[in-house]
């Protein structure tokens, strides 16, 4: 309740929580492309990446603009992507090593203008590192205004290019035989997914901003095989962890926005991993485990089958240590075992003699000799 | 010794000791792990830091290192459950690890010494201020010593398990076999790699010590296909931008960890565009010829297919060849420019006619393609 009414009555969280949901929602629509495209790293290196752009911007035009700073900032991160991929192009080095270079060496690069401005005589330089590092709290209206603009600007651009997107995610082989300039689609794609990281930067910084491109987008590939519905989902995921991270942030003293909001959609993507349905680990375990037993049931009733047309009356019943041959180091039955049977009675397809002794019946037969693996599992 | 000397020995011996396990990072291809790394043993440091209230216990050294394992282990239990790749699974693990540092710091750190941008970006100039006396003897920076011992210990652990590293690289499969355990030293190399990067954060700061674990081997990588050489030439390289880096900073008077970044990025770049056999020019240079070279035997074939048939002249007519080999003109008209100064071709009635020579040439081709195929299947 308390959060409820702090939220109702400060500008400032509300101006941040809806910075967050923009951001949640933009990221995780262009970090599903990201995800599918093997490129999650592409966002840690770009946001690193931007910044000798922040820093060049400002020794060139000597303001604090966000806008202006966010230009560099592209500017850079881009190139930065051209980089990445001519290198990769025209050299067996992987992608992976050429992402690492170029990340730290940018950030080199930034770091030298960083220290360059410092000397700038009444250089107002102060603040500049925390548009690196992000810093949630100082987010205006009109930074708001620049993320909606710019979101709306990129989601209908991923309307416009879906077909192209969807191809070059999955088949970009494909997408060339079918004619289409996957060069092309590639840069816009990357254009796209540097300019939803670089309105990020502010909010939760060049580290975390990472998270918020990847995280949205593994968490909602869980839950559907469909790209339509994963985008959504992600957009989803996205944003209500931004808002809820913001909130946790601003109810518990001294709790940082960025890492807070890492933390919740850290969270639902373990939830999701364990518990989405189909792909989840827990589903799949129980999955595993119906699986096992009832191929070992089937194995049962097979030596159940075998025992029983090798004996002159097939309605004889045999006992229980008899019908699988392994046994526990007593010699007696294990509980597994007599379950196993207990699971084979009810389905009607064997029955229990007497005392620890069973039959297969004819509907168990019949069973046995319709099943695929007939002849030994 | 005066305090820049220091600092450019220091410089050096940071880079050399991060080239080494670097190098088989970029061989593993798993350079990115040094990025999730170099970010979560900022946890270890954090847990270790308020367990002891101490920057200089060896426990921050030892908890950096925990850290750093779990991060790999962590990346291939996501990965492991085939629900995450790889990329994906290391941009979810390190982002967590390191919000969590950073939660701790900002609760309980307001009022000890521990800032953020400190072990992000480092600072080398400083180093030299922090001295170690032995019985209130002056013996030098401290850093020399600490990041000396890191060196001669990833020194130590190349030497004495090269046979192992190398096979465990390049062949993980057969190091089962034989009975070396592709998974302890894969973690030992992790742990060494962490072990490095904590050592080199507090001069270099984290983000850079990528730089000097990725950029060195990969150059090295361009310029040799031997695993020692790789090894020492990237030590070398990595010494250069440490020296080179020093003088860039002291003349511009920049940050000294980010001009070494600058120097590892221009070392790179000359060696990706000059290498003699894997550099940018080579490349393009041998792509275009493969090209040129590959549309002028095609062109050769496609003459010989058709000499002598009904359709030669619709075939092998000069205004009617395009229809059928489906090339941009003005590069049928550079392949055919080509070939007939080579006088493997001659126009005859405005149709192409092979030359003896030209003729002779397309079938030794054609066969030396066939045997590379057969051989190629072998």
């Amino acid at each position: 309740m308390e959060a409820i009414q702090n939220f109702l009555n400060d500008y400032t969280l509300q101006i941040v929580s809806l910075g967050s949901i923009l951001l949640g929602m933009i990221s995780g629509v262009l970090g599903s492309f990201a995800v599918l495209r093997k490129q999650s790293l592409l966002g840690d290196a770009i946001s690193h990446a931007a910044l000798p752009g922040i820093a060049a911007a400002f020794i060139i035009t000597q303001t604090k603009n966000t806008e202006v700073l966010l230009i560099g900032a592209l500017i850079a991160g881009l190139l930065a992507t051209g980089l990445i991929i001519v290198i990769d192009k025209y050299s067996r080095i992987k992608f992976d090593s050429a992402l690492g270079l170029v990340l730290s060496v940018f950030f080199g690069i930034g770091l030298v203008m960083l220290t360059y401005i410092q000397k700038i005589p009444n250089a107002n330089q102060a603040g500049l590192d925390k548009f690196i590092f992000g810093q949630a709290s100082t987010l205006l209206m009109r930074d708001i205004q620049l993320m909606i603009g710019i979101g709306t600007v990129l989601l209908i651009l991923v309307v416009v290019f879906w077909k192209e997107f969807k191809i070059i995610s999955f088949d970009p082989d494909f997408a060339q035989s079918l004619g289409f300039s996957v060069r092309k689609i590639t840069f816009i794609l990357s254009g796209m997914i540097v300019a939803a990281i670089i309105i990020g930067l502010q909010t939760v910084g060049v580290i975390l901003m990472s998270a918020m491109l990847v995280a949205p987008g593994v968490a909602a590939r869980q839950w559907t095989d469909k790209l339509g519905k994963m985008v959504v989902i992600a957009a989803f995921i996205g944003a209500l962890s931004g808002v809820s991270g913001t909130l946790i942030s601003s109810s518990i003293e001294k709790m940082p926005t960025g890492p807070s909001i890492v933390i919740v959609v850290s969270l639902f993507v373990l939830f999701s991993l364990a518990f989405a349905p189909n792909r989840g680990l827990v589903w799949k375990m129980i999955r595993d485990r119906k699986n096992r037993m009832e191929l070992n049931e089937d194995k049962i009733l097979m030596n159940l089958y075998s025992l029983a047309m090798n004996h002159d009356d097939r309605t004889h019943g045999h006992h229980i240590t008899m019908i699988k041959p392994t046994k526990n180091r007593r010699g007696q039955a294990t509980e597994q075992l007599k379950t196993a049977m207990r699971h084979l009675e009810a389905k009607g397809w064997a029955r229990s003699d007497y005392f620890e002794t069973w039959a297969i019946t004819d509907e168990g037969i019949q069973y046995v000799e319709s099943h695929p693996m007939k002849g030994g599992l | 010794m005066s305090p820049q000397l220091e600092i450019q020995i220091i410089a050096v011996i940071v880079a050399i000791a991060c080239s080494i396990p670097g190098v088989f990072l970029v061989l593993r291809k798993m350079a990115m792990m040094s990025d999730a790394i170099t970010h979560t043993i900022l946890l270890g440091i954090v847990v270790a830091f308020f367990m002891v209230h101490s920057f200089t216990s060896p426990l921050l050294i030892i908890g950096a290192a925990i850290v750093g394992v779990l991060t790999v282990y962590l990346v291939e239990v996501l990965n492991n459950t085939r629900l995450v790749s790889e990329d994906s699974a290391i941009g979810i693990v390190f982002p967590l690890l390191f919000s969590i540092a950073i939660i701790i710091i900002s609760k309980y750190a307001g009022s000890v010494h521990l800032d953020i941008d400190t072990v992000l970006l480092g600072e080398l100039a400083f180093a030299p201020f922090d001295r170690l006396k032995i019985s209130g003897v002056d013996i030098g920076a401290k850093a020399i010593y600490s990041m000396g011992a890191i060196l001669l210990l990833n020194l130590a652990l190349v030497v004495l398990f090269f046979k192992e590293l190398k096979i465990v690289t390049f062949d993980k499969g057969l190091a089962a076999v034989l009975g070396f355990s592709p998974a302890l030293v894969h973690y030992g190399l992790m742990g060494a790699v962490s072990v490095t990067a904590v050592g080199a954060f507090e001069a270099v700061g984290s983000i850079l010590v990528i730089a000097f674990m990725v950029g060195p081997p990969i150059s090295a990588y361009l310029l040799t296909d031997d695993l020692k050489k790789m090894l020492v030439i990237s030590g070398l390289i990595g010494a250069i931008n440490g020296i080179f880096g020093y003088q860039f900073a002291a003349a511009f008077d920049v940050s000294i960890a980010g001009s070494m970044a600058l120097m590892t990025g221009l070392t790179f770049l000359l060696v990706f565009i000059l290498a003699p056999d894997r550099g940018m020019i080579t490349i393009i240079r041998r792509r275009r010829f493969q090209k040129v070279d590959f549309a002028a035997k095609s062109m050769l074939f496609h003459i010989y297919n058709h000499e002598g048939d009904e359709d030669e002249s619709l075939e092998n007519g000069v205004k009617t060849i395009y229809n059928h080999l489906h090339w941009r003109k003005d590069f049928l008209d550079k392949i055919v420019r080509k070939l007939i100064d080579e006088k493997r071709i001659v126009i005859k009635d405005e149709v192409f006619k092979l030359t003896d020579g030209g003729r002779q040439y397309a079938i030794q081709s054609y066969e030396e393609i066939v045997s590379s195929f057969q051989t190629a299947d072998l």
